[in-house]
């Protein structure tokens, strides 16, 4: 079905870049597939701009390199827009979402050849109390372009969350279905 | 192994290669006896391991592990959780010199005592690195002669205060710290034994005088342990979770100079006005220590001067064959 | 069973697996998760082990000293600085011949400080006596930390498993953790002949004098020679009951015909492989090599799987300051004392967290292309222009 699809995650550190780049990786193995994730980590403390990458594919991941050429950039901060060149490399066809109220727009002008911008800090406010955007724009991702199930995705979360209680567990798995629905419908043009 | 002496382990045996006098010898002859067969022994680099090993010889008849200077806490403490929840009952011991143990050990031994390990860490104190040619320590005492404190126009020995290690060990919620000297054998016999009735990290501080380092008569080693404890410069004091429990009431007062004058290394007090001045330096730091600890009026089992007699009069009390101290 | 993990857990899970009875470690990034799922594993009742938080990596070395000198399998990882830190003990375990076992999270040694992944802190150490295996993936990483307690005890002597920090460390992957029975069957409790024991009391760590040191010594560098063998029946007898191999000393890819080799260690490899399959497709005859175990270097095993090779380019994450590339000289050296002249490029790069990237590894293989004598020293892969522009002629 797939070959390797790579995918670059932005954020601010605190956002969850990191461990949306785990949970698809873990989801994309619960769905039978290879799966790589890690992090470019840095020194970075809470609110500087980190990145995360994810690899899937259908056969052995052997490179450790970071990701250059991705199928698919998450931003999980829509400022970042302004300072981080988060569309570089991105391969023709391929989908940039942003977790943003209107029409993303980069400092410099360049456009995505697929842009997809979700609300994710009010989907999470909404049900968590707090933003954090990166289970729904990880569902909107799976929604938008089918590379994971979202039951593999709710498999991983509820795995995740579960020492945090079933509430917890139960708002992530609402704010996954919200944000697998807004990629599955926003994402197929 | 050799135990034909049934009086005595001899867990440090004879035909080591120790200096003739040698008050860490004595001091580590007595202490391993004391604790027994059942032990192993972890060393620091120092005297103590350079005369006792030699190419494939060793004087020790008792398990002994020797790694490098810093480390011997943290080598016990790994020996000690090896050990953790196995059969068989064997102790563990710590042997360091005053530079394994003030100095660059005090990081290891810190955290030995942090983490409750049981473990009687002992340092023979002898004032200064002799094992390299008498370089100054953090133990050396005040206005002492080493090769890197020496005496000189501009100088009157070592300029810095020994440290006070007891007190450093004891604010660790140690449960057991005392200090001992190889000038009284009862007192270092009975600091021993409660030592090893207890678990848990303990400490005990052996003042064990080096002739070649001290420049005194080879002879007159016991002489010179005794007077440091007689003159209030070397207090025996025993501290349990931080708090003084026992104290070696001192017989008589003894001035500074009859301990000093015995000892070339501070030969250089006595030569001017300026070494008068360390002089009552001197006295003033065995004076606080005879303050702090009430060595003159402490209410104990006894004193200095029973002690000694204890002491010349019979064997010394040594443990029986197999270690019974235990 | 395979899972999806990050490479710290899965490298806590192997070390569970084998059993060790005293753990002793000091955080340093990028080693810190696999202390900590191994706190967790104990403070969860399952691994019955003696957690010891030492204060130092010093200590933390001497811990595991003094632990196996009792007869106690034991592990320890560090990094960077705190390996550094270690070194004394490092070569008094090597020296005391003591198996222990321990994770080098590779990462650059400062200054200037850097977090990030390179080889220069256990490189360095590459005298230290201890066995040295480099992994390319969290899978060799589970598998060779198994196979490195039984080295370690069949040889007497310290292996230290080294793994990219980062790279490797915070990557999940998929891998496969064997069953605790198959390890338990693989792997027997260690049973260690010098162990410190009142009911035969030994000396270990005495003095020695200028009259048998050199022997002592003679003996170590023996001993890490003979380890070789033991490394290469360990990996194969890993194979017959696991199913798996990454190579024993060194592994070869494509090395068949192959006119160009690129050598180097570490999880750099994976990339090389995917260059190597790509040039391959445009009809360059290109292999690589990763070279699994520094110490004992395979020297013999080198020259034989160069045999065909027409020029080498060694790609290694780490410097000799002063002369170049550590595993480019040691190759050349080995290859001149088989009498073979075959030029060997030593190219220095990933330093401090770097990334080598496909492009870079492209360029090491087009730069090996060329012709006649190779360069004394090393070049620098992606040195920054504008830098380059700033120090002409180096």
């Amino acid at each position: 079905m797939m070959t390797m699809r790579q995918i670059r995650f932005h954020g601010r550190g605190g956002q969850g870049a990191v461990s949306a780049a785990a949970l698809l990786s873990l989801a994309a193995f619960e769905d039978g597939f290879e799966a790589q994730a890690f992090p470019k980590f840095g020194s970075e403390r809470r609110g500087a701009p980190v990145e995360s990458y994810v690899r899937i594919s259908d056969r052995p991941i052997r490179s450790h390199t970071q990701v250059y050429a991705p199928d698919a950039v998450v931003v999980l901060d829509a400022t970042l827009l302004r300072s981080e060149p988060v569309l570089r490399g991105l391969t023709d066809g391929g989908l940039a979402i942003v977790n943003a109220e209107g029409e993303p727009e980069m400092a410099t002008g360049e456009v995505a050849p697929r842009w997809l911008a979700v609300t994710a800090d009010r989907i999470s406010i909404e049900h968590l109390n707090r933003p954090l955007p990166n289970t729904v724009l990880l569902a909107a991702l799976a929604g938008a372009s089918g590379w994971v199930g979202l039951p593999a995705l709710e498999t991983v979360v509820r795995r995740h969350f579960g020492r945090k209680g079933e509430r917890v567990v139960g708002a992530n798995i609402e704010i996954l279905r919200e944000g697998y629905r807004l990629g599955a419908a926003g994402g197929s043009t | 192994m050799d135990r034909r002496d049934p009086f005595r382990l001899n867990a440090l045996t004879s035909g080591h290669r120790a200096c003739s006098g040698c008050g860490q010898a004595m001091a580590a002859r007595m202490v391993g006896d004391l604790i027994g067969p059942d032990a192993i022994f972890v060393n620091a680099t120092g005297c103590l391991q350079v005369f006792t090993t030699h190419n494939a010889q060793s004087a020790w008849q008792v398990p002994w592990l020797h790694s490098v200077f810093a480390n011997a806490a943290a080598v016990a403490s790994g020996v000690e959780a090896a050990r953790r929840g196995l059969p068989g009952s064997e102790r563990v011991v710590v042997q360091a010199g005053d530079g394994g143990t003030f100095d660059i050990g005090l990081q290891c031994l810190s955290g030995m005592i942090e983490r409750g390990h049981d473990a009687l860490f002992v340092c023979y104190d002898n004032e200064a690195y002799m094992n390299t040619g008498v370089q100054r320590s953090g133990s050396t005492p005040h206005a002492a002669r080493t090769t890197t404190s020496p005496p000189g126009r501009l100088s009157e020995g070592k300029r810095h205060l020994k440290k006070d290690m007891l007190a450093i060990v004891a604010a660790h919620h140690m449960p057991y710290a005392a200090t001992a000297s190889v000038a009284f054998f009862p007192d270092l016999k009975a600091k021993v034994e409660k030592a090893m009735r207890l678990r848990g990290p303990r400490f005990l501080h052996v003042f064990s005088p080096c002739p070649l380092g001290w420049d005194h008569d080879a002879a007159a080693s016991v002489q010179v342990a005794r007077l440091a404890v007689e003159t209030g410069l070397f207090p025996l004091v025993e501290l349990e979770y931080g708090a003084v429990t026992g104290v070696m009431r001192l017989a008589q007062r003894r001035p500074v100079e009859d301990y000093l004058r015995l000892q070339g290394r501070f030969k250089h007090l006595f030569k001017d006005a300026h070494g008068a001045a360390e002089l009552r330096h001197l006295q003033a730091l065995a004076d606080a220590n005879i303050r702090r600890y009430g060595l003159l009026d402490a209410t104990t089992a006894w004193d200095t001067g029973e002690a000694g007699r204890a002491q010349r009069g019979g064997r010394g009390g040594y443990a029986p064959a197999h270690g019974a101290a235990s | 069973m395979r899972r999806q993990l990050e490479g710290s857990r899965a490298v806590a899970e192997a070390v569970r697996l084998c059993r060790p009875r005293v753990i002793a470690a000091y955080p340093i990034t990028p080693q810190t998760h696999i202390v900590e799922h191994l706190s967790q594993m104990v403070a969860d009742g399952e691994l019955a082990a003696e957690c010891i938080n030492t204060e130092s990596e010093f200590a933390a070395a001497s811990v595991a000293l003094g632990a196996v000198a009792a007869g106690a399998r034991a592990y320890t990882a560090s990094a960077a600085q705190g390996l550094l830190l270690m070194t004394e003990v490092l070569f008094n375990i090597a020296g005391l011949r003591l198996p222990v076992v321990m994770t080098c999270a590779n990462r650059a040694v400062g200054a200037p400080i850097n977090i990030f992944n390179d080889h220069q802190d256990s490189l360095s150490l590459r005298d230290a006596g201890w066995i040295q295996l480099y992994v390319e993936s969290n899978q060799e990483a589970v598998d060779s930390m198994i196979q490195a307690y039984r080295i370690a005890e069949a040889c007497e002597l310290p292996v230290m498993v080294c793994m990219d920090g980062f790279f490797l460390t915070h990557t999940f992957e998929p891998v496969e953790l064997p069953e605790q029975a198959q390890v338990d069957a693989w792997l027997p409790p260690l049973r260690f002949s010098r162990a410190l024991d009142p009911v035969a009391p030994a000396t270990l760590g005495g003095g020695s004098e200028p009259d048998n040191y050199l022997e002592y010594r003679r003996a170590q560098h023996q001993a890490l020679d003979h380890a070789a063998d033991e490394i290469v029946s360990t990996a194969a007898a890993f194979q017959s009951t696991f199913g798996r191999t990454h190579g024993a000393l060194i592994d070869g890819y494509r090395l068949d015909d192959a006119e160009r080799v690129l050598i180097t260690l570490g999880s750099v490899m994976g990339a090389v492989r995917d260059t190597v399959d790509a040039l391959r497709e445009r009809g360059e005859r290109v292999g690589a090599l990763k070279l699994r175990c520094v110490r004992p270097f395979p020297a013999a095993g080198l020259v034989h799987a160069l045999r065909g090779a027409r020029r080498v380019a060694v790609l290694e994450k780490a410097i000799s300051a002063g002369a170049g590339g550590i595993i480019a000289a040691e190759l050349r050296a080995a290859m001149h004392a088989a009498g073979i002249a075959l030029p060997v490029d030593g190219f220095v790069g990933g330093l401090g967290g770097r990334d080598l990237t496909p492009a870079s590894i492209e360029a090491v293989f087009a730069a090996s292309a060329a012709a006649g004598p190779a360069p004394i020293g090393c070049q620098f892969v992606d040195v920054d222009a504008a830098d380059e522009a700033a120090r002409p002629g180096e």
